[in-house]
Formats: structure tokens, C-alpha cells, sequence
């Protein structure tokens, strides 16, 4: 089995040259814009590519890429050259084991990582409490040291803000809050009691959509006992020297939004329905006269720009997986010492949860498809793996031993006797990790991947069912044909003598 | 033709076989017997190179048989298990020319090769295009037997090859194989736990147990002459059933 232990070496290969391949995809001298995965934080990332396009320099904008860590992770290593955070995050979250702190400024943190804060956007997302308008005005209150003579109201704060220190437990010694009536809840849930009379505070970020729709009073933080939240512009300090245009360019939305312009930004999504690029358009438009070609793609555009993202997904992952996938299981088969190794590595392998496996990749792989592709190809391993061994070892002794008395080289034995007498079972593995695969990809899109995920988060973030439908019912369809696809294959590829022997499980 | 000496092959703690010393005749038929778990099947695949002995060596036409040559050696052999052995994905056409194609041989040849088995061992030029699921048992053995043959081996080498069917047919396969043995005139060794077979099949018969070889010779001579009281024992056993049948002495 010598032939079989070459490709070993190539196996270790393939995540590298997968990764090499999505990671060439990207042209040179195009500005790449990032965005966090929320709609503000897209708005903003189309109000920065547009500032750039209006230059007529290329530029992209990856949009919601995932959380903070990883946006800020894909800026300090270059993967993008600039984005919109806001300084307390940037404080408490990215910098916060940062020891040696002391007396230096944010700014001056940042610039030894290669990024410089360039300035605020114009206003501050901050924690704030916030009381439906009407009861507000009818009790009297304004400022938060005014609910101290309210003990009956009910607070009604999402779980975030319950367990954090700096959240309702702080601020409730700080300001020496009486109210017993208090619970934690989905976010989402909070703002429907305050609408339906059943309670009256949450907390809230101050340029939430959802306190112009709720008629909302955020209280003032009379104290300052909130941190602050500056929307700041971060880019790549090298940016300076490579692009100075872009630089400038992106330096025109210092000061260019105000909170109430944001708050109504996020309305104009989250509530009307428009999309972030629209939005982000109409600001340039009125505010810069920039007549940004706004990106406003049709249903079937866009369906067949995800459907294209996620087959080659799916696709290349699963070719590269077959074709380490099956050698291996022939190895496994045939060296049961080293089999039992294999067989534990794929298993680890598939027991990593999909979303960790995926962040795992980016400090190796980056942002976008990448790290998509070899997490699935990872994914796909298993089943492929284990169903060729398995394949392997179910062939009856009796047959492997007239194969023997034959006088066939063990090549030819492999390629004429064990792999034919293997494919239904082997087939059968393909066909569960392709199935698999389809649904898993759909996660590839909370990293940047694309694909049928990107409108089912769109949808879920907007509460657009619609949108999610956009991607569920594609995913799905894809998700049937694809197995369809392979017990066609399986009807029409196997010989008469050997037809249904496929099985999907293990050994 | 297959000379062994001192052959002794041990799984785990238990003894199959237990220095056999055997030799055997170019141009005989030799019938292996003995109760199950004897070493009958393990003595045949030892001569095929399928196990290996810890002890002892086989020669095979002067030569040892050795990895280094074994699949050559194996081509000049020819051997068939119960139930034939097929390969399932292949017809069986596809299962008795699978070697002649990897020599390379020309397709005349190979037609003019399987023409002549066919009509040696009888089987229908309808089945060829068949797979073994869709043959009958007899068909099946009739195509292992074919293929053993193929390359036209000088040795045949079968394993309980008629183990797997029912009496009518195995009846019928027996004449079979007696008459192909006479027209084929090569080395025949057989496994078989039926006496009457052996007797009917084989020139020679070796009985063995627990690993040894307790007496070979003619059936004859096993009536007449017992090694020991095993011997007596097996073939009253073996032929009791058929005395209360009626069927012989």
C-alpha cells in the first residue's frame, strides 16, 4: 500500500493550497472596507465605501464579518484597512488584558498595533435606560437619579445587561436604585412589555431603532456612570502611506453623523425595510452630494450570486474532502494501528462545534472563504473516511482471499476487487458529508464566507422572514437535490450484482 | 509436485497444524478429510502461500514458495472455495478472463480459452453476461471453476468445492468433476469432509486430526487396515448412514 501512504503528504497539503486559492482571490490596490455583523455597523461600512468610491479608487465592502474580536482581528492583520468601532468596546473588549495601560491614550494603544483612530463619526452609542415617552413625561422623569423616588416601577433589562458588572448591578449601588420588581429577559421581549403597558424601563443603546419606534425617553446619565461609546473611524496606519487618497476620503465621515441622524439610519432598516446600502446612499447624497451608484440588486441577482457562493462552498471543500478522504480510509483499512489514529483525528475533527471550528481557521486562514472552505472540508472528513473503512473492511473475507489466490497485485486488487466492491458504501459516506455540508455551509456567512447564509443572518438581524426565506428555502432545495443527485448515481454508476449494498453508518 | 515438510502453524495457543510431512504426486488427486477443525483447510491454503507456516517449508515443483514469486507461483495454480468465491460487481465473464486481461492476453485467446471451459465444465453461454447473484449455486461453482482454470494452472487446488449445494446437484457435479479431473490430467487437492466423496473423487485420501495426518492411502486400505481406532471410528461414522439407507456395504 505504498501508493496509499504518498498521499498522506498532500492531505496535510490541502487546507494550505485551499487556503492559498481564496486567499489570492482578492485584487491588488482594492481598499477593503470591514463591518461588524449588526446593522449600524453595516450602514457605516456603506457610508465608508461609497466615500471611497466617489475617489474612483476600487473598493469592497466585506460586509458583517462577524463580531468584534474578528473585525478588529481582520484589521490589525491587514485582511481589511478600515472600519467603524466605538471607543468603549474598543476599551473593555479588544484592549482589555492590555497590562501595561497606564497613562497612555487609546489612540496611542492603537498606533502600536499598526491602526490609527482617526477621529469620531459624530455621535456615541451608549448604555442608557429608557422609559416609554409618555409615562416618562407623566412621572417627571428625565435623568436617572429621578427613579429614585419611583420604587413601584418594573425594570425589564436583557440578560447582557443583568450579569455584566458594569451593568444593572453597578449601576443600581452607584445610583442607589430602590426597585425591586427586576428581571432579565430577551432584549427583544423587553421592548414589547414596555409597548404593551406590562413594564417600565429597559436598557437600551442610545441609537436603537427601536426608541423612536417605541417612543422611548432615554434617560439622561445625570452621574456618568455609562462609558463612553464614541463611534470612532479606525484604519491601517499604512493605509497612509500605500493610499493616501482613501485616507482622505474616509476622513470625510469624521463628524458627518449625528445620533438622531443614526438613530433615524437605523430606523430607515430595522423598521422600513430599506436596505443598508440605500440608507447609507441617501446620507451621502443629502449630506456630501455624492451620487453613490447604490448597490440595489434584484431578487434573482442576488439568489444566483449566493447560490454561486455556496456550491463552490460546498463543491470545492467536498472534492478536496473526497480526495483526502478516501486514501485515508483506505489506510485506516488496511493499517488498523494507524487506522484507529485516523479514525479518532476525523472524529475530534467533527466533534468541534461549526462556529468554533470556523473561528479556530481565521488566525490561520483569515476572514472569508477560507477558513469557510477548510473548516468544511474538515467537516466532510468524517463520514468519507469512516464509510470507506468501513466499506473496506465489510468486503467478506472469502472474496479478499480469491483475490489473493488469484495472483492479483495488490494495485490491481485495490482498483479492480476493493474499491468496486467498497463505492456503494463509499458513495453512501459522499452523499452525507455533501448533505451535511449544505447546511453547514450556511454558517460560512457569519465569517464573511457568502453564500445562503449571508440573507438568512441579513433576516434574522432585520427580523425580515422574508429575507431568511431568501436563504432557508435554497439551502434546503439544494440540500434535496443533492442527495436526490446521488442516489441517482448511486442507481445508475453501481453494477447490477452489487446495487443497494450502500450503507450510511459506520462500522 | 508439492513436497511439505515438517509443516506446524499455531493460532493463538491452539495447534492447527502439527508438523505434517506430506508429499504429493504430479498428475494425482490427493482428498484432504478429516472433522471440521482438523487443519484440512489450512493444509490447502498453506499450499497456495494464502497463510504462512512457523514452521517448516513448502516446495512447490522443486521450488520453495516464497513472497518474492508467490503470484507467479499462484498462477500456476488454480483454486475455488465454497460458493465459488465471485467477485459480486463483476459478471461472469468479468470474473473468470480478470487475470488472462491483466497478462495482457490477446482477445482471441481469451475467447478460444473460455469456449473451451465452457463446454468443459458445461456451463451455458447465456450466463456469462450474468452476475453471480443472478446464477444458481451449481452456476456459480461452475464459474469459480472456470476461473481457476483460466490460465490453465497446473495444479487445482478446491476447498469443500461442493459444500454449498444441494444434494441433487451435488450429485451431478460430482460426475462433473471426476470427468474433468480425467480429462484435465493436472494435480488435484481437495478438501472435503465426506467421505464418500473423497473416495469417489480422490486417488488418494489423507485423514487427518487435530492437525495431523493419521493415515493416507486408498479407502481400501483404511477398512482394511486402520492406523488407529480413530480411523475405524470415522469411516464407520461416514458410512453408517448409508448402510441404514441401504445404499452400499
Amino acid at each position: 500500500m505504498r501508493r496509499v501512504s504518498s498521499v498522506l503528504p498532500w492531505l496535510l497539503l490541502a487546507p494550505l493550497v485551499l487556503g492559498l486559492l481564496t486567499g489570492c482571490g482578492r485584487s491588488d490596490g482594492e481598499i477593503r472596507i470591514g463591518s461588524k455583523k449588526f446593522t449600524e455597523g453595516i450602514i457605516l461600512g456603506e457610508v465608508l465605501r461609497g466615500l471611497v468610491a466617489e475617489t474612483g479608487l476600487p473598493v469592497h465592502h466585506r460586509r458583517a464579518l462577524g463580531g468584534t474580536r474578528i473585525v478588529f482581528n481582520a484589521l490589525e492583520s491587514g485582511e481589511i484597512d478600515a472600519y467603524v468601532d466605538y471607543t468603549g468596546t474598543l476599551l473593555h473588549e479588544v484592549l482589555a488584558e492590555d497590562k501595561a495601560a497606564q497613562g497612555r491614550t487609546l489612540s496611542e494603544r492603537l498606533a502600536e498595533r499598526g491602526i490609527r483612530l482617526a477621529g469620531s463619526i459624530g455621535f456615541q452609542n451608549n448604555y442608557a435606560l429608557g422609559m416609554p415617552e409618555a409615562r416618562a413625561e407623566a412621572l417627571g422623569i428625565e435623568r436617572i437619579s429621578d427613579l429614585r423616588d419611583h420604587p413601584e416601577l418594573r425594570f425589564r433589562f436583557g440578560n447582557e445587561f443583568m450579569d455584566r458588572a458594569d451593568g444593572w448591578a453597578g449601576l443600581r449601588s452607584f445610583y442607589g436604585l430602590p426597585q425591586r420588581d427586576v428581571r432579565g429577559l430577551e432584549h427583544e421581549l423587553a421592548y414589547r412589555a414596555l409597548a404593551s403597558g406590562e413594564a417600565d424601563l429597559t436598557d437600551l443603546y442610545t441609537t436603537d431603532a427601536e426608541i423612536a419606534y417605541y417612543h422611548l425617553r432615554p434617560l439622561r446619565d445625570d452621574r456618568d456612570w455609562f462609558a463612553r461609546y464614541d463611534a470612532v473611524l479606525l484604519y491601517r496606519a499604512d493605509l497612509a502611506q500605500r493610499v493616501p487618497e482613501a485616507v482622505t476620503a474616509l476622513e470625510r465621515a469624521l463628524g458627518l453623523i449625528d445620533a438622531r441622524r443614526m438613530i433615524a439610519m437605523n430606523a430607515a432598516v430595522q423598521i422600513e425595510g430599506r436596505t443598508e446600502s440605500q440608507v447609507a446612499g441617501e446620507l451621502l447624497r443629502e449630506r456630501l452630494g455624492i451620487l453613490d451608484a447604490t448597490e440595489t440588486r434584484g431578487l434573482l441577482a442576488r439568489l444566483a450570486q449566493c447560490t454561486l457562493e455556496h456550491l463552490t462552498l460546498v463543491g470545492v471543500s467536498l472534492l478536496a474532502a473526497v480526495l483526502a478522504a478516501v486514501p485515508l480510509g483506505l489506510l485506516a483499512a488496511h493499517r488498523p494501528r494507524l487506522g484507529q489514529l485516523v479514525l479518532a483525528f476525523v472524529g475530534i475533527a467533527q466533534t468541534i462545534p461549526a462556529l468554533a471550528l470556523l473561528v479556530l481557521m481565521i488566525p490561520f486562514f483569515g476572514i472569508g472563504a477560507g477558513p469557510a472552505l477548510v473548516a468544511l472540508f474538515l467537516y466532510s472528513l468524517l463520514p468519507i473516511v469512516r464509510n470507506t473503512h468501513a466499506g473496506i473492511r465489510g468486503i467478506p473475507a472469502a472474496t479478499i482471499e480469491s483475490a489473493e489466490a488469484l495472483g492479483l497485485p495488490a494495485g490491481a486488487r485495490l482498483r479492480l476487487i476493493e474499491l468496486p466492491l467498497a463505492l456503494p458504501t463509499i458513495l453512501a459516506g459522499i452523499k452525507t458529508a455533501a448533505v451535511i455540508n449544505v447546511g453547514a455551509a450556511t454558517l460560512g456567512a457569519l465569517i464573511g464566507a457568502g453564500g445562503y447564509g449571508q440573507p438568512i443572518l441579513a433576516g434574522i438581524r432585520l427580523d425580515d422572514m422574508g429575507l431568511i426565506m431568501e436563504g432557508a428555502i435554497p439551502a434546503a432545495v439544494l440540500a434535496v437535490t443533492v442527495q436526490w443527485l446521488f442516489e441517482r448515481a448511486e442507481r445508475t454508476a453501481l453494477p447490477r450484482g452489487i446495487r443497494g449494498l450502500g450503507r450510511t453508518g459506520g462500522d | 509436485m508439492f513436497e511439505l515438510d515438517r509443516i506446524t502453524k499455531r493460532y493463538g495457543s491452539s495447534l492447527a497444524l502439527d508438523g505434517i510431512r506430506l508429499s504429493i504426486a504430479r498428475g494425482s488427486t490427493t482428498a484432504l478429510i478429516g472433522p471440521s477443525g482438523c487443519g484440512k483447510s489450512t493444509l490447502l491454503r498453506i499450499l497456495i502461500g494464502l497463510i504462512e507456516p512457523d514452521v517448516g517449508h513448502v516446495r512447490f515443483d522443486g521450488q520453495m514458495l516464497e513472497r518474492t514469486r508467490i503470484r507467479a507461483q499462484r498462477q500456476r495454480m488454480g483454486y475455488v472455495i465454497q460458493q465459488g468465491g465471485l467477485f459480486p460487481h463483476l459478471t461472469a465473464r468479468e470474473n473468470v478472463v480478470l487475470m488472462a486481461r491483466l497478462l495482457k492476453w490477446s482477445s482471441d485467446r481469451i475467447k478460444t480459452r473460455l469456449s473451451e471451459l465452457m463446454e468443459l465444465t458445461h456451463f451455458p453461454r447465456a450466463g456469462l453476461e450474468r452476475y453471480p447473484t443472478e446464477l444458481s449455486g451449481g452456476q456459480n461453482q461452475r464459474v469459480g471453476l472456470m476461473r481457476a482454470l483460466m490460465l490453465d494452472p497446473e495444479v487445482l487446488l478446491l476447498d469443500e468445492p461442493l459444500g454449498a449445494l444441494d444434494p441433487m446437484i451435488r450429485y451431478e457435479l460430482q460426475e462433473e468433476l471426476k470427468q474433468i479431473f480425467a480429462t484435465l490430467d493436472k494435480t488435484v487437492v481437495l478438501v472435503t469432509h465426506d467421505l464418500a466423496e473423497a473416495a469417489f473423487l480422490g486417488e488418494t485420501i489423507v485423514l487427518m486430526r487435530a492437525g495431523r495426518i493419521v493415515q493416507s492411502g486408498s479407502l481400501d486400505e483404511m477398512i482394511r487396515a486402520p492406523a488407529e481406532p480413530f480411523v475405524e471410528r470415522f469411516v464407520r461414522a461416514q458410512r453408517s448412514h448409508r448402510v441404514a439407507l441401504g445404499e452400499g456395504a
